[in-house]
Parts: structure tokens; sequence; C-alpha cells
């Protein structure tokens, strides 16, 4: 099986994060990172890979590959090389000035030109970027592709060339399965992403990295299809009231509450 | 006027509240044309009359069930072409989201998701990095989508029954996953997470024991939340979980009692416009959000509030 895992580079979800004076999040100032999400989505790849290995072992000889694809600035390579480490083989990093600014469908035309051209069979990503957090790319990507779409899994199933998952959203679960080829996001409860560990940090500094512009993958977008007009910080919320609990915590609680008129 | 559609999507038969919400903002931009996408339309379509809707297309099949997110948006493109509305209007669900992201491919428009306001120049309104800035947006190309949060607006009840016409839609296969089976999240009786005006949350604090937040949640009307930790010990349904890989929750009032505000946690409450928090650890950043903290222990605080609350009742 080729299997193609989508990862985003983001920043850091403790950071504070403001927008520029362009309408674009201000990435300067903050540490970037592997979207964290995006880590189940690896780990999945590995998993699934070990489990239809006949040695067991992730990579080496088992006739699948796994390659990490993301789209972003040059810097993406840091955030793809932990996922390198954690035991993908190989990765490609779709940058290119044009695509300052780009929503989330030129996002998903870029990585479906990207996964056309590697001819995968299965596509697997996170459920949503931390920094965007729209949680629609997989399904653009099904939509631009003709693939199948098996997303918010919380279980996936892999059975020769049909792939069957329990969807989990607020409506419930869904058992659904389809046939290769598939657009499969995870969610976080799916597993439990491994550490890199130092041999895995070694082999990953060897490991091929493709940086690919616009014509390489032979696509021309526009960056995106609607922007931001204006924005605003809020004033923070004023500092609130913080007492101990003396015995009469809650009658105190009550009283606020009656005092803002919630009761 | 030129018309604006609306998606109907339910739950097991029901329609929730969220499809009057998005006709009343529906109102604002043009005539409000309900879309079902179902073969349960029949029971669908008496749910309706109550919202300020004037027209009603319902596309009939199996498929809508059998396909889901992709047979959907399939149904909605077919209708966006013959209608050419000034805009569609999806519930911000996960749901909702894939249909409104699919339609978007289909009819290379432009998409915004999660927005809690949109006027009728069609400008949308986002709360975004922890409701810490309010972004405005506008769609620069094709049919603008927009994806609305519930619990946004107050619902308008609307006047006279509406229209019901038919579509037949043609489906080219285009997604191949088959729904075998559902488990609808089960629906107790308590109001929804997403649509109560208030919501009392358990985290780890509370150990398993979810009873005096329960207590104090039917009390007020309340739905009940619950972090991750919570969901995680199998303590409550994940349907329950707030925040990032949860729900996004914006009611009037939210109580985190025994959860220590971890940013995932706060990613999905924290554009509640009172919080108040319980918890032991005078430190826990859950009271940096807080309106009003009490450092104490649940199960001494909740039951003693649920006591003065009967008895002003
Ligand atoms: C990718 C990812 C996604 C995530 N998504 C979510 C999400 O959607 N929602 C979410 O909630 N979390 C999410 N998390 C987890 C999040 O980081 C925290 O681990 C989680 O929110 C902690 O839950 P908690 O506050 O209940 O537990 P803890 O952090 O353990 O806090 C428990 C709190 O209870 C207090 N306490 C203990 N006993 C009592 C008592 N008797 N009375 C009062 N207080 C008491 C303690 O002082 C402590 O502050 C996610 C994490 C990751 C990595
Ligand atoms: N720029 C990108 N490069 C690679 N993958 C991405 C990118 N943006 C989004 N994705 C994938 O799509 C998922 C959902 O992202 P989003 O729709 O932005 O919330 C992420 O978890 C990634 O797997």
């Amino acid at each position: 099986m080729k299997i193609a895992v989508c990862v985003k580079q983001v920043p850091d979800s403790w950071a504070e994060k403001k927008m520029g004076s362009d309408g674009l999040l201000d990435r300067a100032g903050v540490d970037a990172v592997l979207n964290d999400l995006d880590e189940y989505a690896v780990e999945e790849a590995l998993k699934i890979v070990e489990a239809n290995s006949p040695t067991n072992e992730a990579g080496e000889g088992s006739g699948h590959t796994i390659t990490v694809i993301s789209m972003g600035p040059e810097r993406a390579s840091e955030a793809v090389r932990k996922a390198l480490s954690m035991g993908a083989d190989d990765a490609i990093v779709i940058t290119d000035p044009a695509l300052v600014g780009s929503d989330a469908l030129a996002t998903s035309a870029v990585l479906a030109a990207a996964i056309r051209d590697g001819g995968y069979d299965l596509v697997i990503c996170g459920t949503e970027s931390t920094d965007a957090r729209m949680s629609v790319v997989p399904a653009m990507l099904a939509e631009r592709l003709g693939f199948a779409q098996l997303t918010f899994a919380g279980s996936v199933m892999v059975n020769g060339a049909t792939i069957s998952i329990a969807r989990q959203t607020e409506f419930g679960v869904e058992q659904m399965s389809a046939p290769l080829p598939v657009v499969l996001s995870v969610v976080e409860k799916i597993n439990e992403p491994r550490y890199p560990s130092f041999k895995g940090i070694m082999a990953a500094k060897k490991k091929i990295i493709a940086i690919k512009t616009l014509s390489d993958i032979g696509v021309s977008v526009q960056s995106a299809w609607s922007g931001v007009k204006d924005s605003a910080v809020r004033p923070p919320r004023g500092a609130g009231i913080k007492i101990v609990d003396e015995g009469d915590g809650g009658k105190k609680l009550v009283a606020f509450l009656q005092e803002r008129r919630i009761v | 006027m030129s018309a604006v559609l609306i998606l109907v999507d339910h739950v097991g038969g029901v329609v929730p509240r969220s499809v009057g919400e998005l006709a009343t903002f529906g109102k604002r931009i043009g005539e409000v044309t309900a879309v079902i996408c179902s073969s349960q339309s029949a029971a669908l379509i008496p749910q309706l009359s109550s919202f300020a809707i004037n027209t009603v297309i319902v596309c009939d099949g199996v498929e809508f069930e059998k396909y889901s997110v992709g047979a959907t948006a399939q149904g909605l493109s077919q209708v966006v072409a013959k209608v050419n509305p000034t805009a569609v209007l999806i519930t911000s669900s996960a749901r909702g989201k894939e249909i409104a992201g699919r339609l978007a491919v289909r009819c290379d428009s432009g998409l915004i998701t999660d927005a809690i306001d949109i006027d009728s120049t069609l400008t949308a309104t986002q709360s975004v990095f922890g409701g810490s800035t309010t972004v405005h947006s506008l769609v620069g190309h094709g049919t603008p989508i927009v994806t609305l949060r519930s619990n946004s607006i107050e619902v308008e009840v609307g006047s006279g029954t509406p229209t019901v016409e038919n579509f037949s839609v043609t489906f080219d296969g285009a997604d191949k996953a088959v729904v075998t089976s559902v488990e609808p999240a089960v629906k107790g009786g308590r109001p929804e997470l997403t649509e109560a005006s208030i919501v009392v949350s358990g985290g780890r604090g509370t150990d398993g024991n979810f009873a005096p937040v329960e207590e104090l949640a039917d009390i007020l009307g309340a739905a009940v939340g619950a972090s991750r930790a919570a969901t995680d010990a199998g303590w409550y349904p994940h349907s329950h979980q707030v925040g990032q890989t949860g729900k996004t929750v914006s009611p009037q009032l939210y109580v985190a009692s025994g959860i220590s505000g971890a940013i995932q946690h706060r990613a999905g409450m924290q554009t509640s416009k009172t919080i108040v928090a319980i918890n032991k650890d005078p430190e826990a950043p859950i009271f940096d959000v807080a309106d009003f903290g009490v450092v104490g222990d649940l199960f001494a605080v909740l039951p003693q509030a649920s006591a003065a609350l009967k008895e002003i009742q």
C-alpha cells in the first residue's frame, strides 16, 4: 500500500496568537510545531503498515510506504522531520510564495495534486489543524480526488483493499466502510502516538524531504476563495472574583449568579 | 428577492433548533429555502413549519443515509446549480462542515466555517483564538457557503406554511463510503450541549462521581459537559466532551468543576458569557478565565449551591 499522511505545521497551542495587519495569522513570533492531531495520523499509518507486514517491522521490505506531505513555508520541514523520526519513509513539502494566505480550498487543491502525482491509495489526515480549526481539508481531498471519505475515525480496520471505520461525531457512532482509494481522518482517541526514538531521530536525518513548488507539481491555484475584512482583539475578560471556600462557597456562588441575574 | 439555501440536517428524524437559527439568519439575506436531503422527509417537513422558511426543496433518496456526507454535498450542489442562491447556510457540526467543504469544491465557491453571525451584506463574524479575537470575513468567489455555530441567535418564529417542491438528484457515485450501521448519541432528558444556555461540566476532579454535577445541572436546566480526562476514563460519553476535540459551547453560563483548564479544554468553552470554576488548586489555569472562582472541594461546593438554588426556586 502507498500511504500518504498529510501533516501541517502550526503555531504552538500554548502560544498567544494574534492577527497581523494583513489579515493573516501572525506566525513570525510564535514557535511552530507539528499539529498535534496529525501525530495520530502518522501513528495510525505506522500501525497499519506494522499490522500488514509479514516481518512486522515498519517499512523495510513490507511493500508499504509512508510519505508525509505538507504544504506550508519551507520551515514546515521541521515539523515533517518529526513525522519522519516517528518512522515515516520520506516526505514532500510544497512551498511557494503564491501560497501565502491559502485557505482550505487552495490547500486541498495543492495537496490533491501532490497525492494524484504520487499514486497513493490511502491518505491519512488529522481531524483538525489547531490553527485553522476547520476540519474540512480531508473531506475536500476526498471530493477532489474522487476517493472514498472515511473521516473522524475512532477505530480503523484494514481488510485487504477494504477499510472499515467507526466514525465518531456529535451525532453518535457510524460504522462505515469503503474500497481503496480512501481518505481517512483519525480522531485523537484512536491511538497513542509514539515518541521518536534516538534511532528514529538519527534515521530521519537521512530521509529525503523533497521540496516542491507549485510548478513542480503542475498546479496553479488562487490562494483564497474568501478573506478577512477586518479583525479586532476583544477586550480581555476583566479579572474575575476568586474566593476560598470557608464553608459557604456554594452559597456565595449562588449569590453571584443572582447578582448577574442568571438565576 | 433571491433565495438563500439552508440545509436541514437531522438527528434520527428530529430537526434540531439550529435549523431555526439558520432560517433566522437566512431571512436577513433573502427568501429562505430549506433543503432536505433525506429519505425521511415526510417526518421532517412538518417540523419546519414553525421556522421562518418560505420554501422547502425535498431531495428524496436512501442514498443520503447510505453515503452520508458525499451524497448530501452532491444533492445540495445540484440544487445550488438550479436555484443559483445568494448564499448557502449550514450548521457548524462536524458533518455540516464536511458537507460544506465538499460543496465548496463542487461549486468552486468560497467557504467560511464556524461563523457566529452573518449580516445582509454576507459579512460573516467569527470568534477565533479562543475568543480573544473577532474577525469579519467575506467570500470573494462563487456562491458564499457559510457554516454557523448553533446557539448564536434567538430563533424567529415563521408565519405560514412553506411551499414544498420536489427535486430529483442524479447520483454519480462520487463517494463510495457506505454507512453500514448507526448508533445515535444517547439522548438523555437534558438539553443538547451545544444548544443549552447553561452547561455544568465535570473533570478528573469528580473522580468518576458525576452525581453532584448532574444534580446542579438539573436544577439549572443545564446540559452536562465533561473534560477529556473524564471522557477518556469512561465516566461520561465522548459526545459530552467539551474542547478542541470535543464540542464548542458558548452558553450564558459555564460551570467547570474539577477541571484544570488546559488550553484544549478552554478552546471549547472560552467564549461562554459567564464562567464559574470550582477547583481545589488555587493555581489551576481555569481561574484565569473564570468570572467567579471558588477554591474548594467540588463535593462540598456543588451540593451546597444546589441546595441554595432549590431554596430560592
Ligand atoms: C490532541 C489533544 C486534544 C485534546 N482535546 C481535549 C478536549 O477536547 N477537551 C478537553 O477537556 N481536553 C482535551 N485534551 C486534554 C487536555 O490537555 C487535558 O488533559 C484535560 O482537559 C484535563 O482534564 P481535567 O481538567 O478534567 O483533568 P486535570 O487536568 O487532571 O484536572 C483536574 C482538576 O481537578 C481538580 N480537583 C481534583 N479534585 C477536586 C475536588 N474534589 N474538588 C475540586 N477540584 C478538584 C484538580 O485541582 C485539577 O485542577 C486534549 C489533549 C490533546 C493532547
Ligand atoms: N497545509 C497543510 N498541509 C498538509 N496537511 C494539511 C494542511 N492543512 C490541513 N491538512 C490536513 O487536514 C487536516 C484537517 O485540517 P483543517 O481542515 O485545516 O482543520 C489536518 O489535520 C491535516 O492532516
